[in-house]
């Protein structure tokens, strides 16, 4: 595998030679640095860039870096009518905000999500960086696709597909599906474009990468940047013996835990799991974890802390159940591209009768199995394994839809057999 | 499946009938429906072989195919069935009104529009693929077909697409829309099956439902005893009376049930917004037909790129719409988004009506409601609200806790410094809020299909109608 430096040059010398160019990277592999650095290189030249990303938290989160690091920069940054700037963002010089191109002057990198992008005409850029390309539907990227000349796509193709409420069948097959991401459509009709992988996460510590990797990018690999003593999780307090301590404990040592509940059916919302995960919440604020990484050691704090569920009405549950108002409780769509210490997990199979599609999507564990930087903790009912084996993929296989990779159930498999050895 | 309606499967199991889940109709029946069952030869994905439709129950028309692997003995059956529908579709384009559009031309629209009945989701299927066989044919040409037959082709066409389109009326399913207002004590796949449904639905389950004999299948698929021990024997004598008698007698039990089920629904009072949707469904029918009218080519084999983005943004919002309007028209179907917490009802405790914020000319008046309920809330503090006793109204939830929240009327409420009468309600009153609101932004401009960029594919090929249409495979 080549360094991530000679990734990184790699890309940027292919930037002028093709009309686009696709960057795959696995959770936390500095996807954000790459988006800074070609950013940088292209405003360089002295054309202007357009960059569009997906949600608002993402265009702050680049729009802050991109200023931290090349102060010499002037940043546009394009919003909605209701869009409220945050604080850092208007304390940084060289940003103007404004909702139409016009009201920004004429800087070096204009900045805002896809969807308001898709209300932009009139004028086009010679260049663009689309971030989070995975996450993005082909139909936004045709809505914008006019606006640039040539574009670098960057986006994690292990996380969540993008999704529609409505049924998308009739769709199924043509290689402009606007259901599916932006990058697949892009590279189903311009197969020839290049596509380059970071190697290295820099996120996940040495017992999570190679688990990661294993179950939910099987064939293009990548391994953690950090070696396993780099990266130690420390609780200060003693623990009084509990499973929830015991659970934490393990945790800290090996970087995963995964704390069972009787097998039992419940309903979304399941009491029981609601509780232990809060619970675990506010117990490893109250022992007063410690982590020490190549960053230096920190106290990990509540922003530090973050619990995953599959559905909102989890993560409602999760937040009322006494979770310490400072630890961020989301649903996995909204974790993406986020990143903690800790993080606590209610497996979107637990207590479930069956395994349907939106629960198998391996996109989904994915996400919640890799936001930490030093340990994850799952909560789960037994059985998930008989009802994997109960409930084999059966989706209707459609003509001309590339097979996707990696499979759903193959990869819950994976990441539980991991977990049993972790079994509080 | 939500809470309720797996509560109601269960409770229509233990009392052996069904349990409604609606407590009004949520789509448009029409005063002359056109009750349609298609039959179909086995075999083959879109051969026809029968059908019975007709719009009075004491007259159903029944259209067979005496011999179904003669090509042109489909191609006059589809003329047929043409000679039925098209004067049922043409018949409504007579009267129209005048429709005032923003930044746009005023168009005509019909008053009233057909309505397809058919039994199930299969059959709706079955019609967008009749479509699809005939809609490229030509009157001239190799292998001609009467000039009505790649017209009916463009109508079911349409029709089938349109029955894809939330919440639209124009061709309904009869087990999806029973489906959607009764739960059965039986699985989804199994309500696929008008005669076991209806029997859940009237008289509780039979066994009768699964005997071919006595019920056969709703169609499109025949029951194979029927295809091997009546059907194959007479087509191979050659014997037509025989043939439609004996599909008549395959068709007439199904034509009974339509009916029955037009009636069960019939009886439901209708949604309040199932007009508007039907008003939407006026427009999109007068727009297909001037489309036709104006000698437009056959709907694409498939969606382009961009038609493909267009026609999922307007489906998405349908959806959207659709399940918002649903909720706000049946308290029943609201029991659902209380039980998740996007919802909540209860009575009124405590208002303060001539509440204000802001002092001086930025004053605006925002009245205060407080309401004691018994749902769990999870909605956050500041989200936006609307409410199904006042439909017009916008409020915010300030604050919920130990079962008592607080809303501030932020919309609809008059503008003066005291609210309009009636539009703050009064202390003992029973109301239901909810996050779920029907404003939907519009979405933005898709490019024109000759400018589908590069990520896309480029721009398309332009359709040409070639003698190549008529060799295409018809089975």
């Amino acid at each position: 595998m080549s360094s991530p430096e000679q990734v990184i040059q790699d890309v940027l010398a292919d930037l002028p030679r093709h009309r686009g160019v696709v960057v795959d990277s696995p959770p936390g592999a500095g996807k954000s640095t790459l988006v800074v650095r070609a950013a940088a290189h292209i405003a360089a030249t002295g054309e202007p860039l357009m960059i569009v990303a997906q949600t608002n938290e993402q265009v702050d989160d680049l729009v802050t870096r991109i200023c931290e690091r090349h102060p010499d920069l002037t940043v546009g940054r394009l919003s909605a009518g209701g869009y409220v700037p945050p604080l850092r963002l208007l304390e940084l010089s060289g940003v103007t905000v404004g909702t139409r191109v016009q009201d920004l002057g004429d800087p070096d990198i204009v900045i805002a999500t896809a969807d308001k992008w898709a209300w932009i005409s009139g004028r086009t850029w010679p260049w663009a960086i689309v971030d989070e390309a995975y996450q993005m539907r082909s139909d936004k990227l045709l809505r914008i696709a006019a606006l640039f000349d040539r574009a670098l796509f960057v986006g994690d193709p292990g996380q969540l597909d993008p999704f529609s409420i409505v049924d998308g069948d009739r769709w199924s097959g043509l290689s402009w599906d606007p259901l599916q991401s932006a990058v697949s459509v892009l590279l189903r009709h311009n197969p020839d474009l290049p596509v380059h992988r970071l190697p290295v996460s820099w996120r996940l510590p040495a017992s999570a990468a190679p688990v990661v990797s294993r179950a939910f990018y099987p064939f293009t690999g990548f391994r953690a940047g950090t070696q396993p003593h780099e990266r130690r999780l420390e609780l200060s307090t003693g623990g009084m013996g509990t499973v929830h301590d015991r659970a934490l404990e393990e945790a800290a040592r090996s970087g995963w835990a995964l704390l069972e509940l009787p097998n039992r059916h419940t309903v979304r919302t399941d009491g029981e799991a609601v509780e232990a995960v809060a619970l675990l919440a506010a117990r490893l604020l109250q022992r007063g974890a410690v982590a020490s990484s190549e960053q230096g050691e920190r106290p990990v704090t509540a922003e530090r802390i973050a619990v995953g569920a599959a559905h909102r009405d989890q993560v409602a549950a999760i937040r009322n159940a006494g979770v310490p108002p400072e630890i961020t409780v989301d649903t996995a769509n909204r974790l993406q591209g986020r990143e903690y210490d800790v993080t606590i997990v209610l497996h979107p199979l637990s207590g479930r009768r069956d395994a349907t599609a939106f629960h198998l999507e391996s996109g989904r564990l994915c996400v919640l199995a890799s936001r930490h930087r030093h340990a994850c903790v799952v909560v789960a009912r037994a059985g998930i394994a008989e009802l994997l084996d109960a409930h084999p993929s059966a989706e209707p296989v459609q003509l001309g839809v590339p097979v996707k990779f990696p499979d759903g159930w193959e990869a819950n498999q994976a990441v539980l057999d991991h977990l049993a050895a972790h079994r509080v | 499946m939500s809470l309720l309606t797996s509560l109601a499967r269960l409770r229509a199991l233990d009392e052996r009938i069904a349990q409604p889940i609606a407590t009004v109709r949520h789509c448009h029946l029409s005063e002359r429906p056109m009750v349609l069952i298609p039959l179909r030869m086995s075999g083959e994905a879109a051969a026809p072989l029968a059908a019975m439709l007709g719009t009075r129950r004491e007259d159903p028309r029944l259209l067979v195919v005496t011999q179904p692997r003669n090509r042109d003995l489909r191609f006059a059956w589809a003329a047929d069935l043409a000679a039925e529908l098209l004067p049922y579709i043409d018949g409504f384009l007579a009267g129209t009104e005048t429709v005032e559009r923003k930044n746009a031309d005023p168009y005509e629209r019909v008053l009233d529009a057909p309505q397809l009945l058919v039994p199930n989701q299969t059959g709706i299927a079955f019609i967008r693929l009749l479509g699809r066989s005939t809609r490229f044919r030509r009157a001239d040409g190799p292998y001609p077909v009467p000039e009505t037959v790649p017209l009916l082709g463009r109508w079911l066409t349409y029709f089938g697409e349109r029955a894809a389109y939330p919440g639209s009326s124009l061709m309904a399913a009869a087990t999806e829309e029973l489906g959607r207002h009764w739960a059965s004590g039986q699985s989804g796949l199994e309500d696929a099956n008008l005669a076991a449904l209806m029997a859940w639905i009237t008289t509780g389950p039979s066994d009768d439902a699964e005997d071919p004999l006595v019920w056969p299948p709703a169609g499109p698929a025949t029951d194979p005893g029927f295809d091997a021990e009546v059907l194959a024997p007479a087509i191979e004598a050659g014997a037509a009376e025989r043939i439609t008698e004996a599909l008549r007698g395959q068709l007439e039990p199904t034509w009974r049930l339509m009916w029955q089920a037009v009636d069960l629904l019939r009886g439901l009072p209708e949604g309040a917004s199932v007009a508007q949707r039907w008003e939407q469904d006026r427009g999109s029918f007068s727009a297909m037909a001037a489309h036709i009218a104006e000698g437009a080519p056959p709907q694409a084999r498939r969606d382009g790129a961009v038609a493909a983005a267009s026609r999922l943004a307007r489906m998405e919002r349908a959806q959207a719409a659709y399940e918002v309007q649903r909720a706000y028209d049946d308290p029943l179907v609201m029991a659902e988004y209380r039980l998740t917490g996007e919802a909540f009802a209860g009575e009124v405790v405590e208002t303060e009506p001539e509440h204000s914020e802001g002092e001086g000319r930025s004053r605006k008046l925002r009245p205060l409601v407080v309401v004691k309920t018994d749902d769990p809330v999870r909605l956050a503090p500041g989200t936006a609200l609307g409410t199904p006793q006042r439909r017009g109204q916008g409020a915010q939830l300030v604050e919920a806790r130990d079962g008592l929240v607080t809303v501030k009327i932020t919309k609809g409420m008059g503008r003066g410094k005291t609210p309009a009468p009636g539009s703050v309600p009064e202390v003992g009153e029973r109301v239901c809020y909810t996050s779920l609101t029907d404003d939907f932004q519009g979405s933005p401009a898709l490019p024109e299909a000759e400018a589908t960029p590069w990520t896309h594919g480029g721009p398309p090929r332009e359709y040409t109608p070639s003698d190549e249409d008529a060799l295409e495979e018809w089975s």
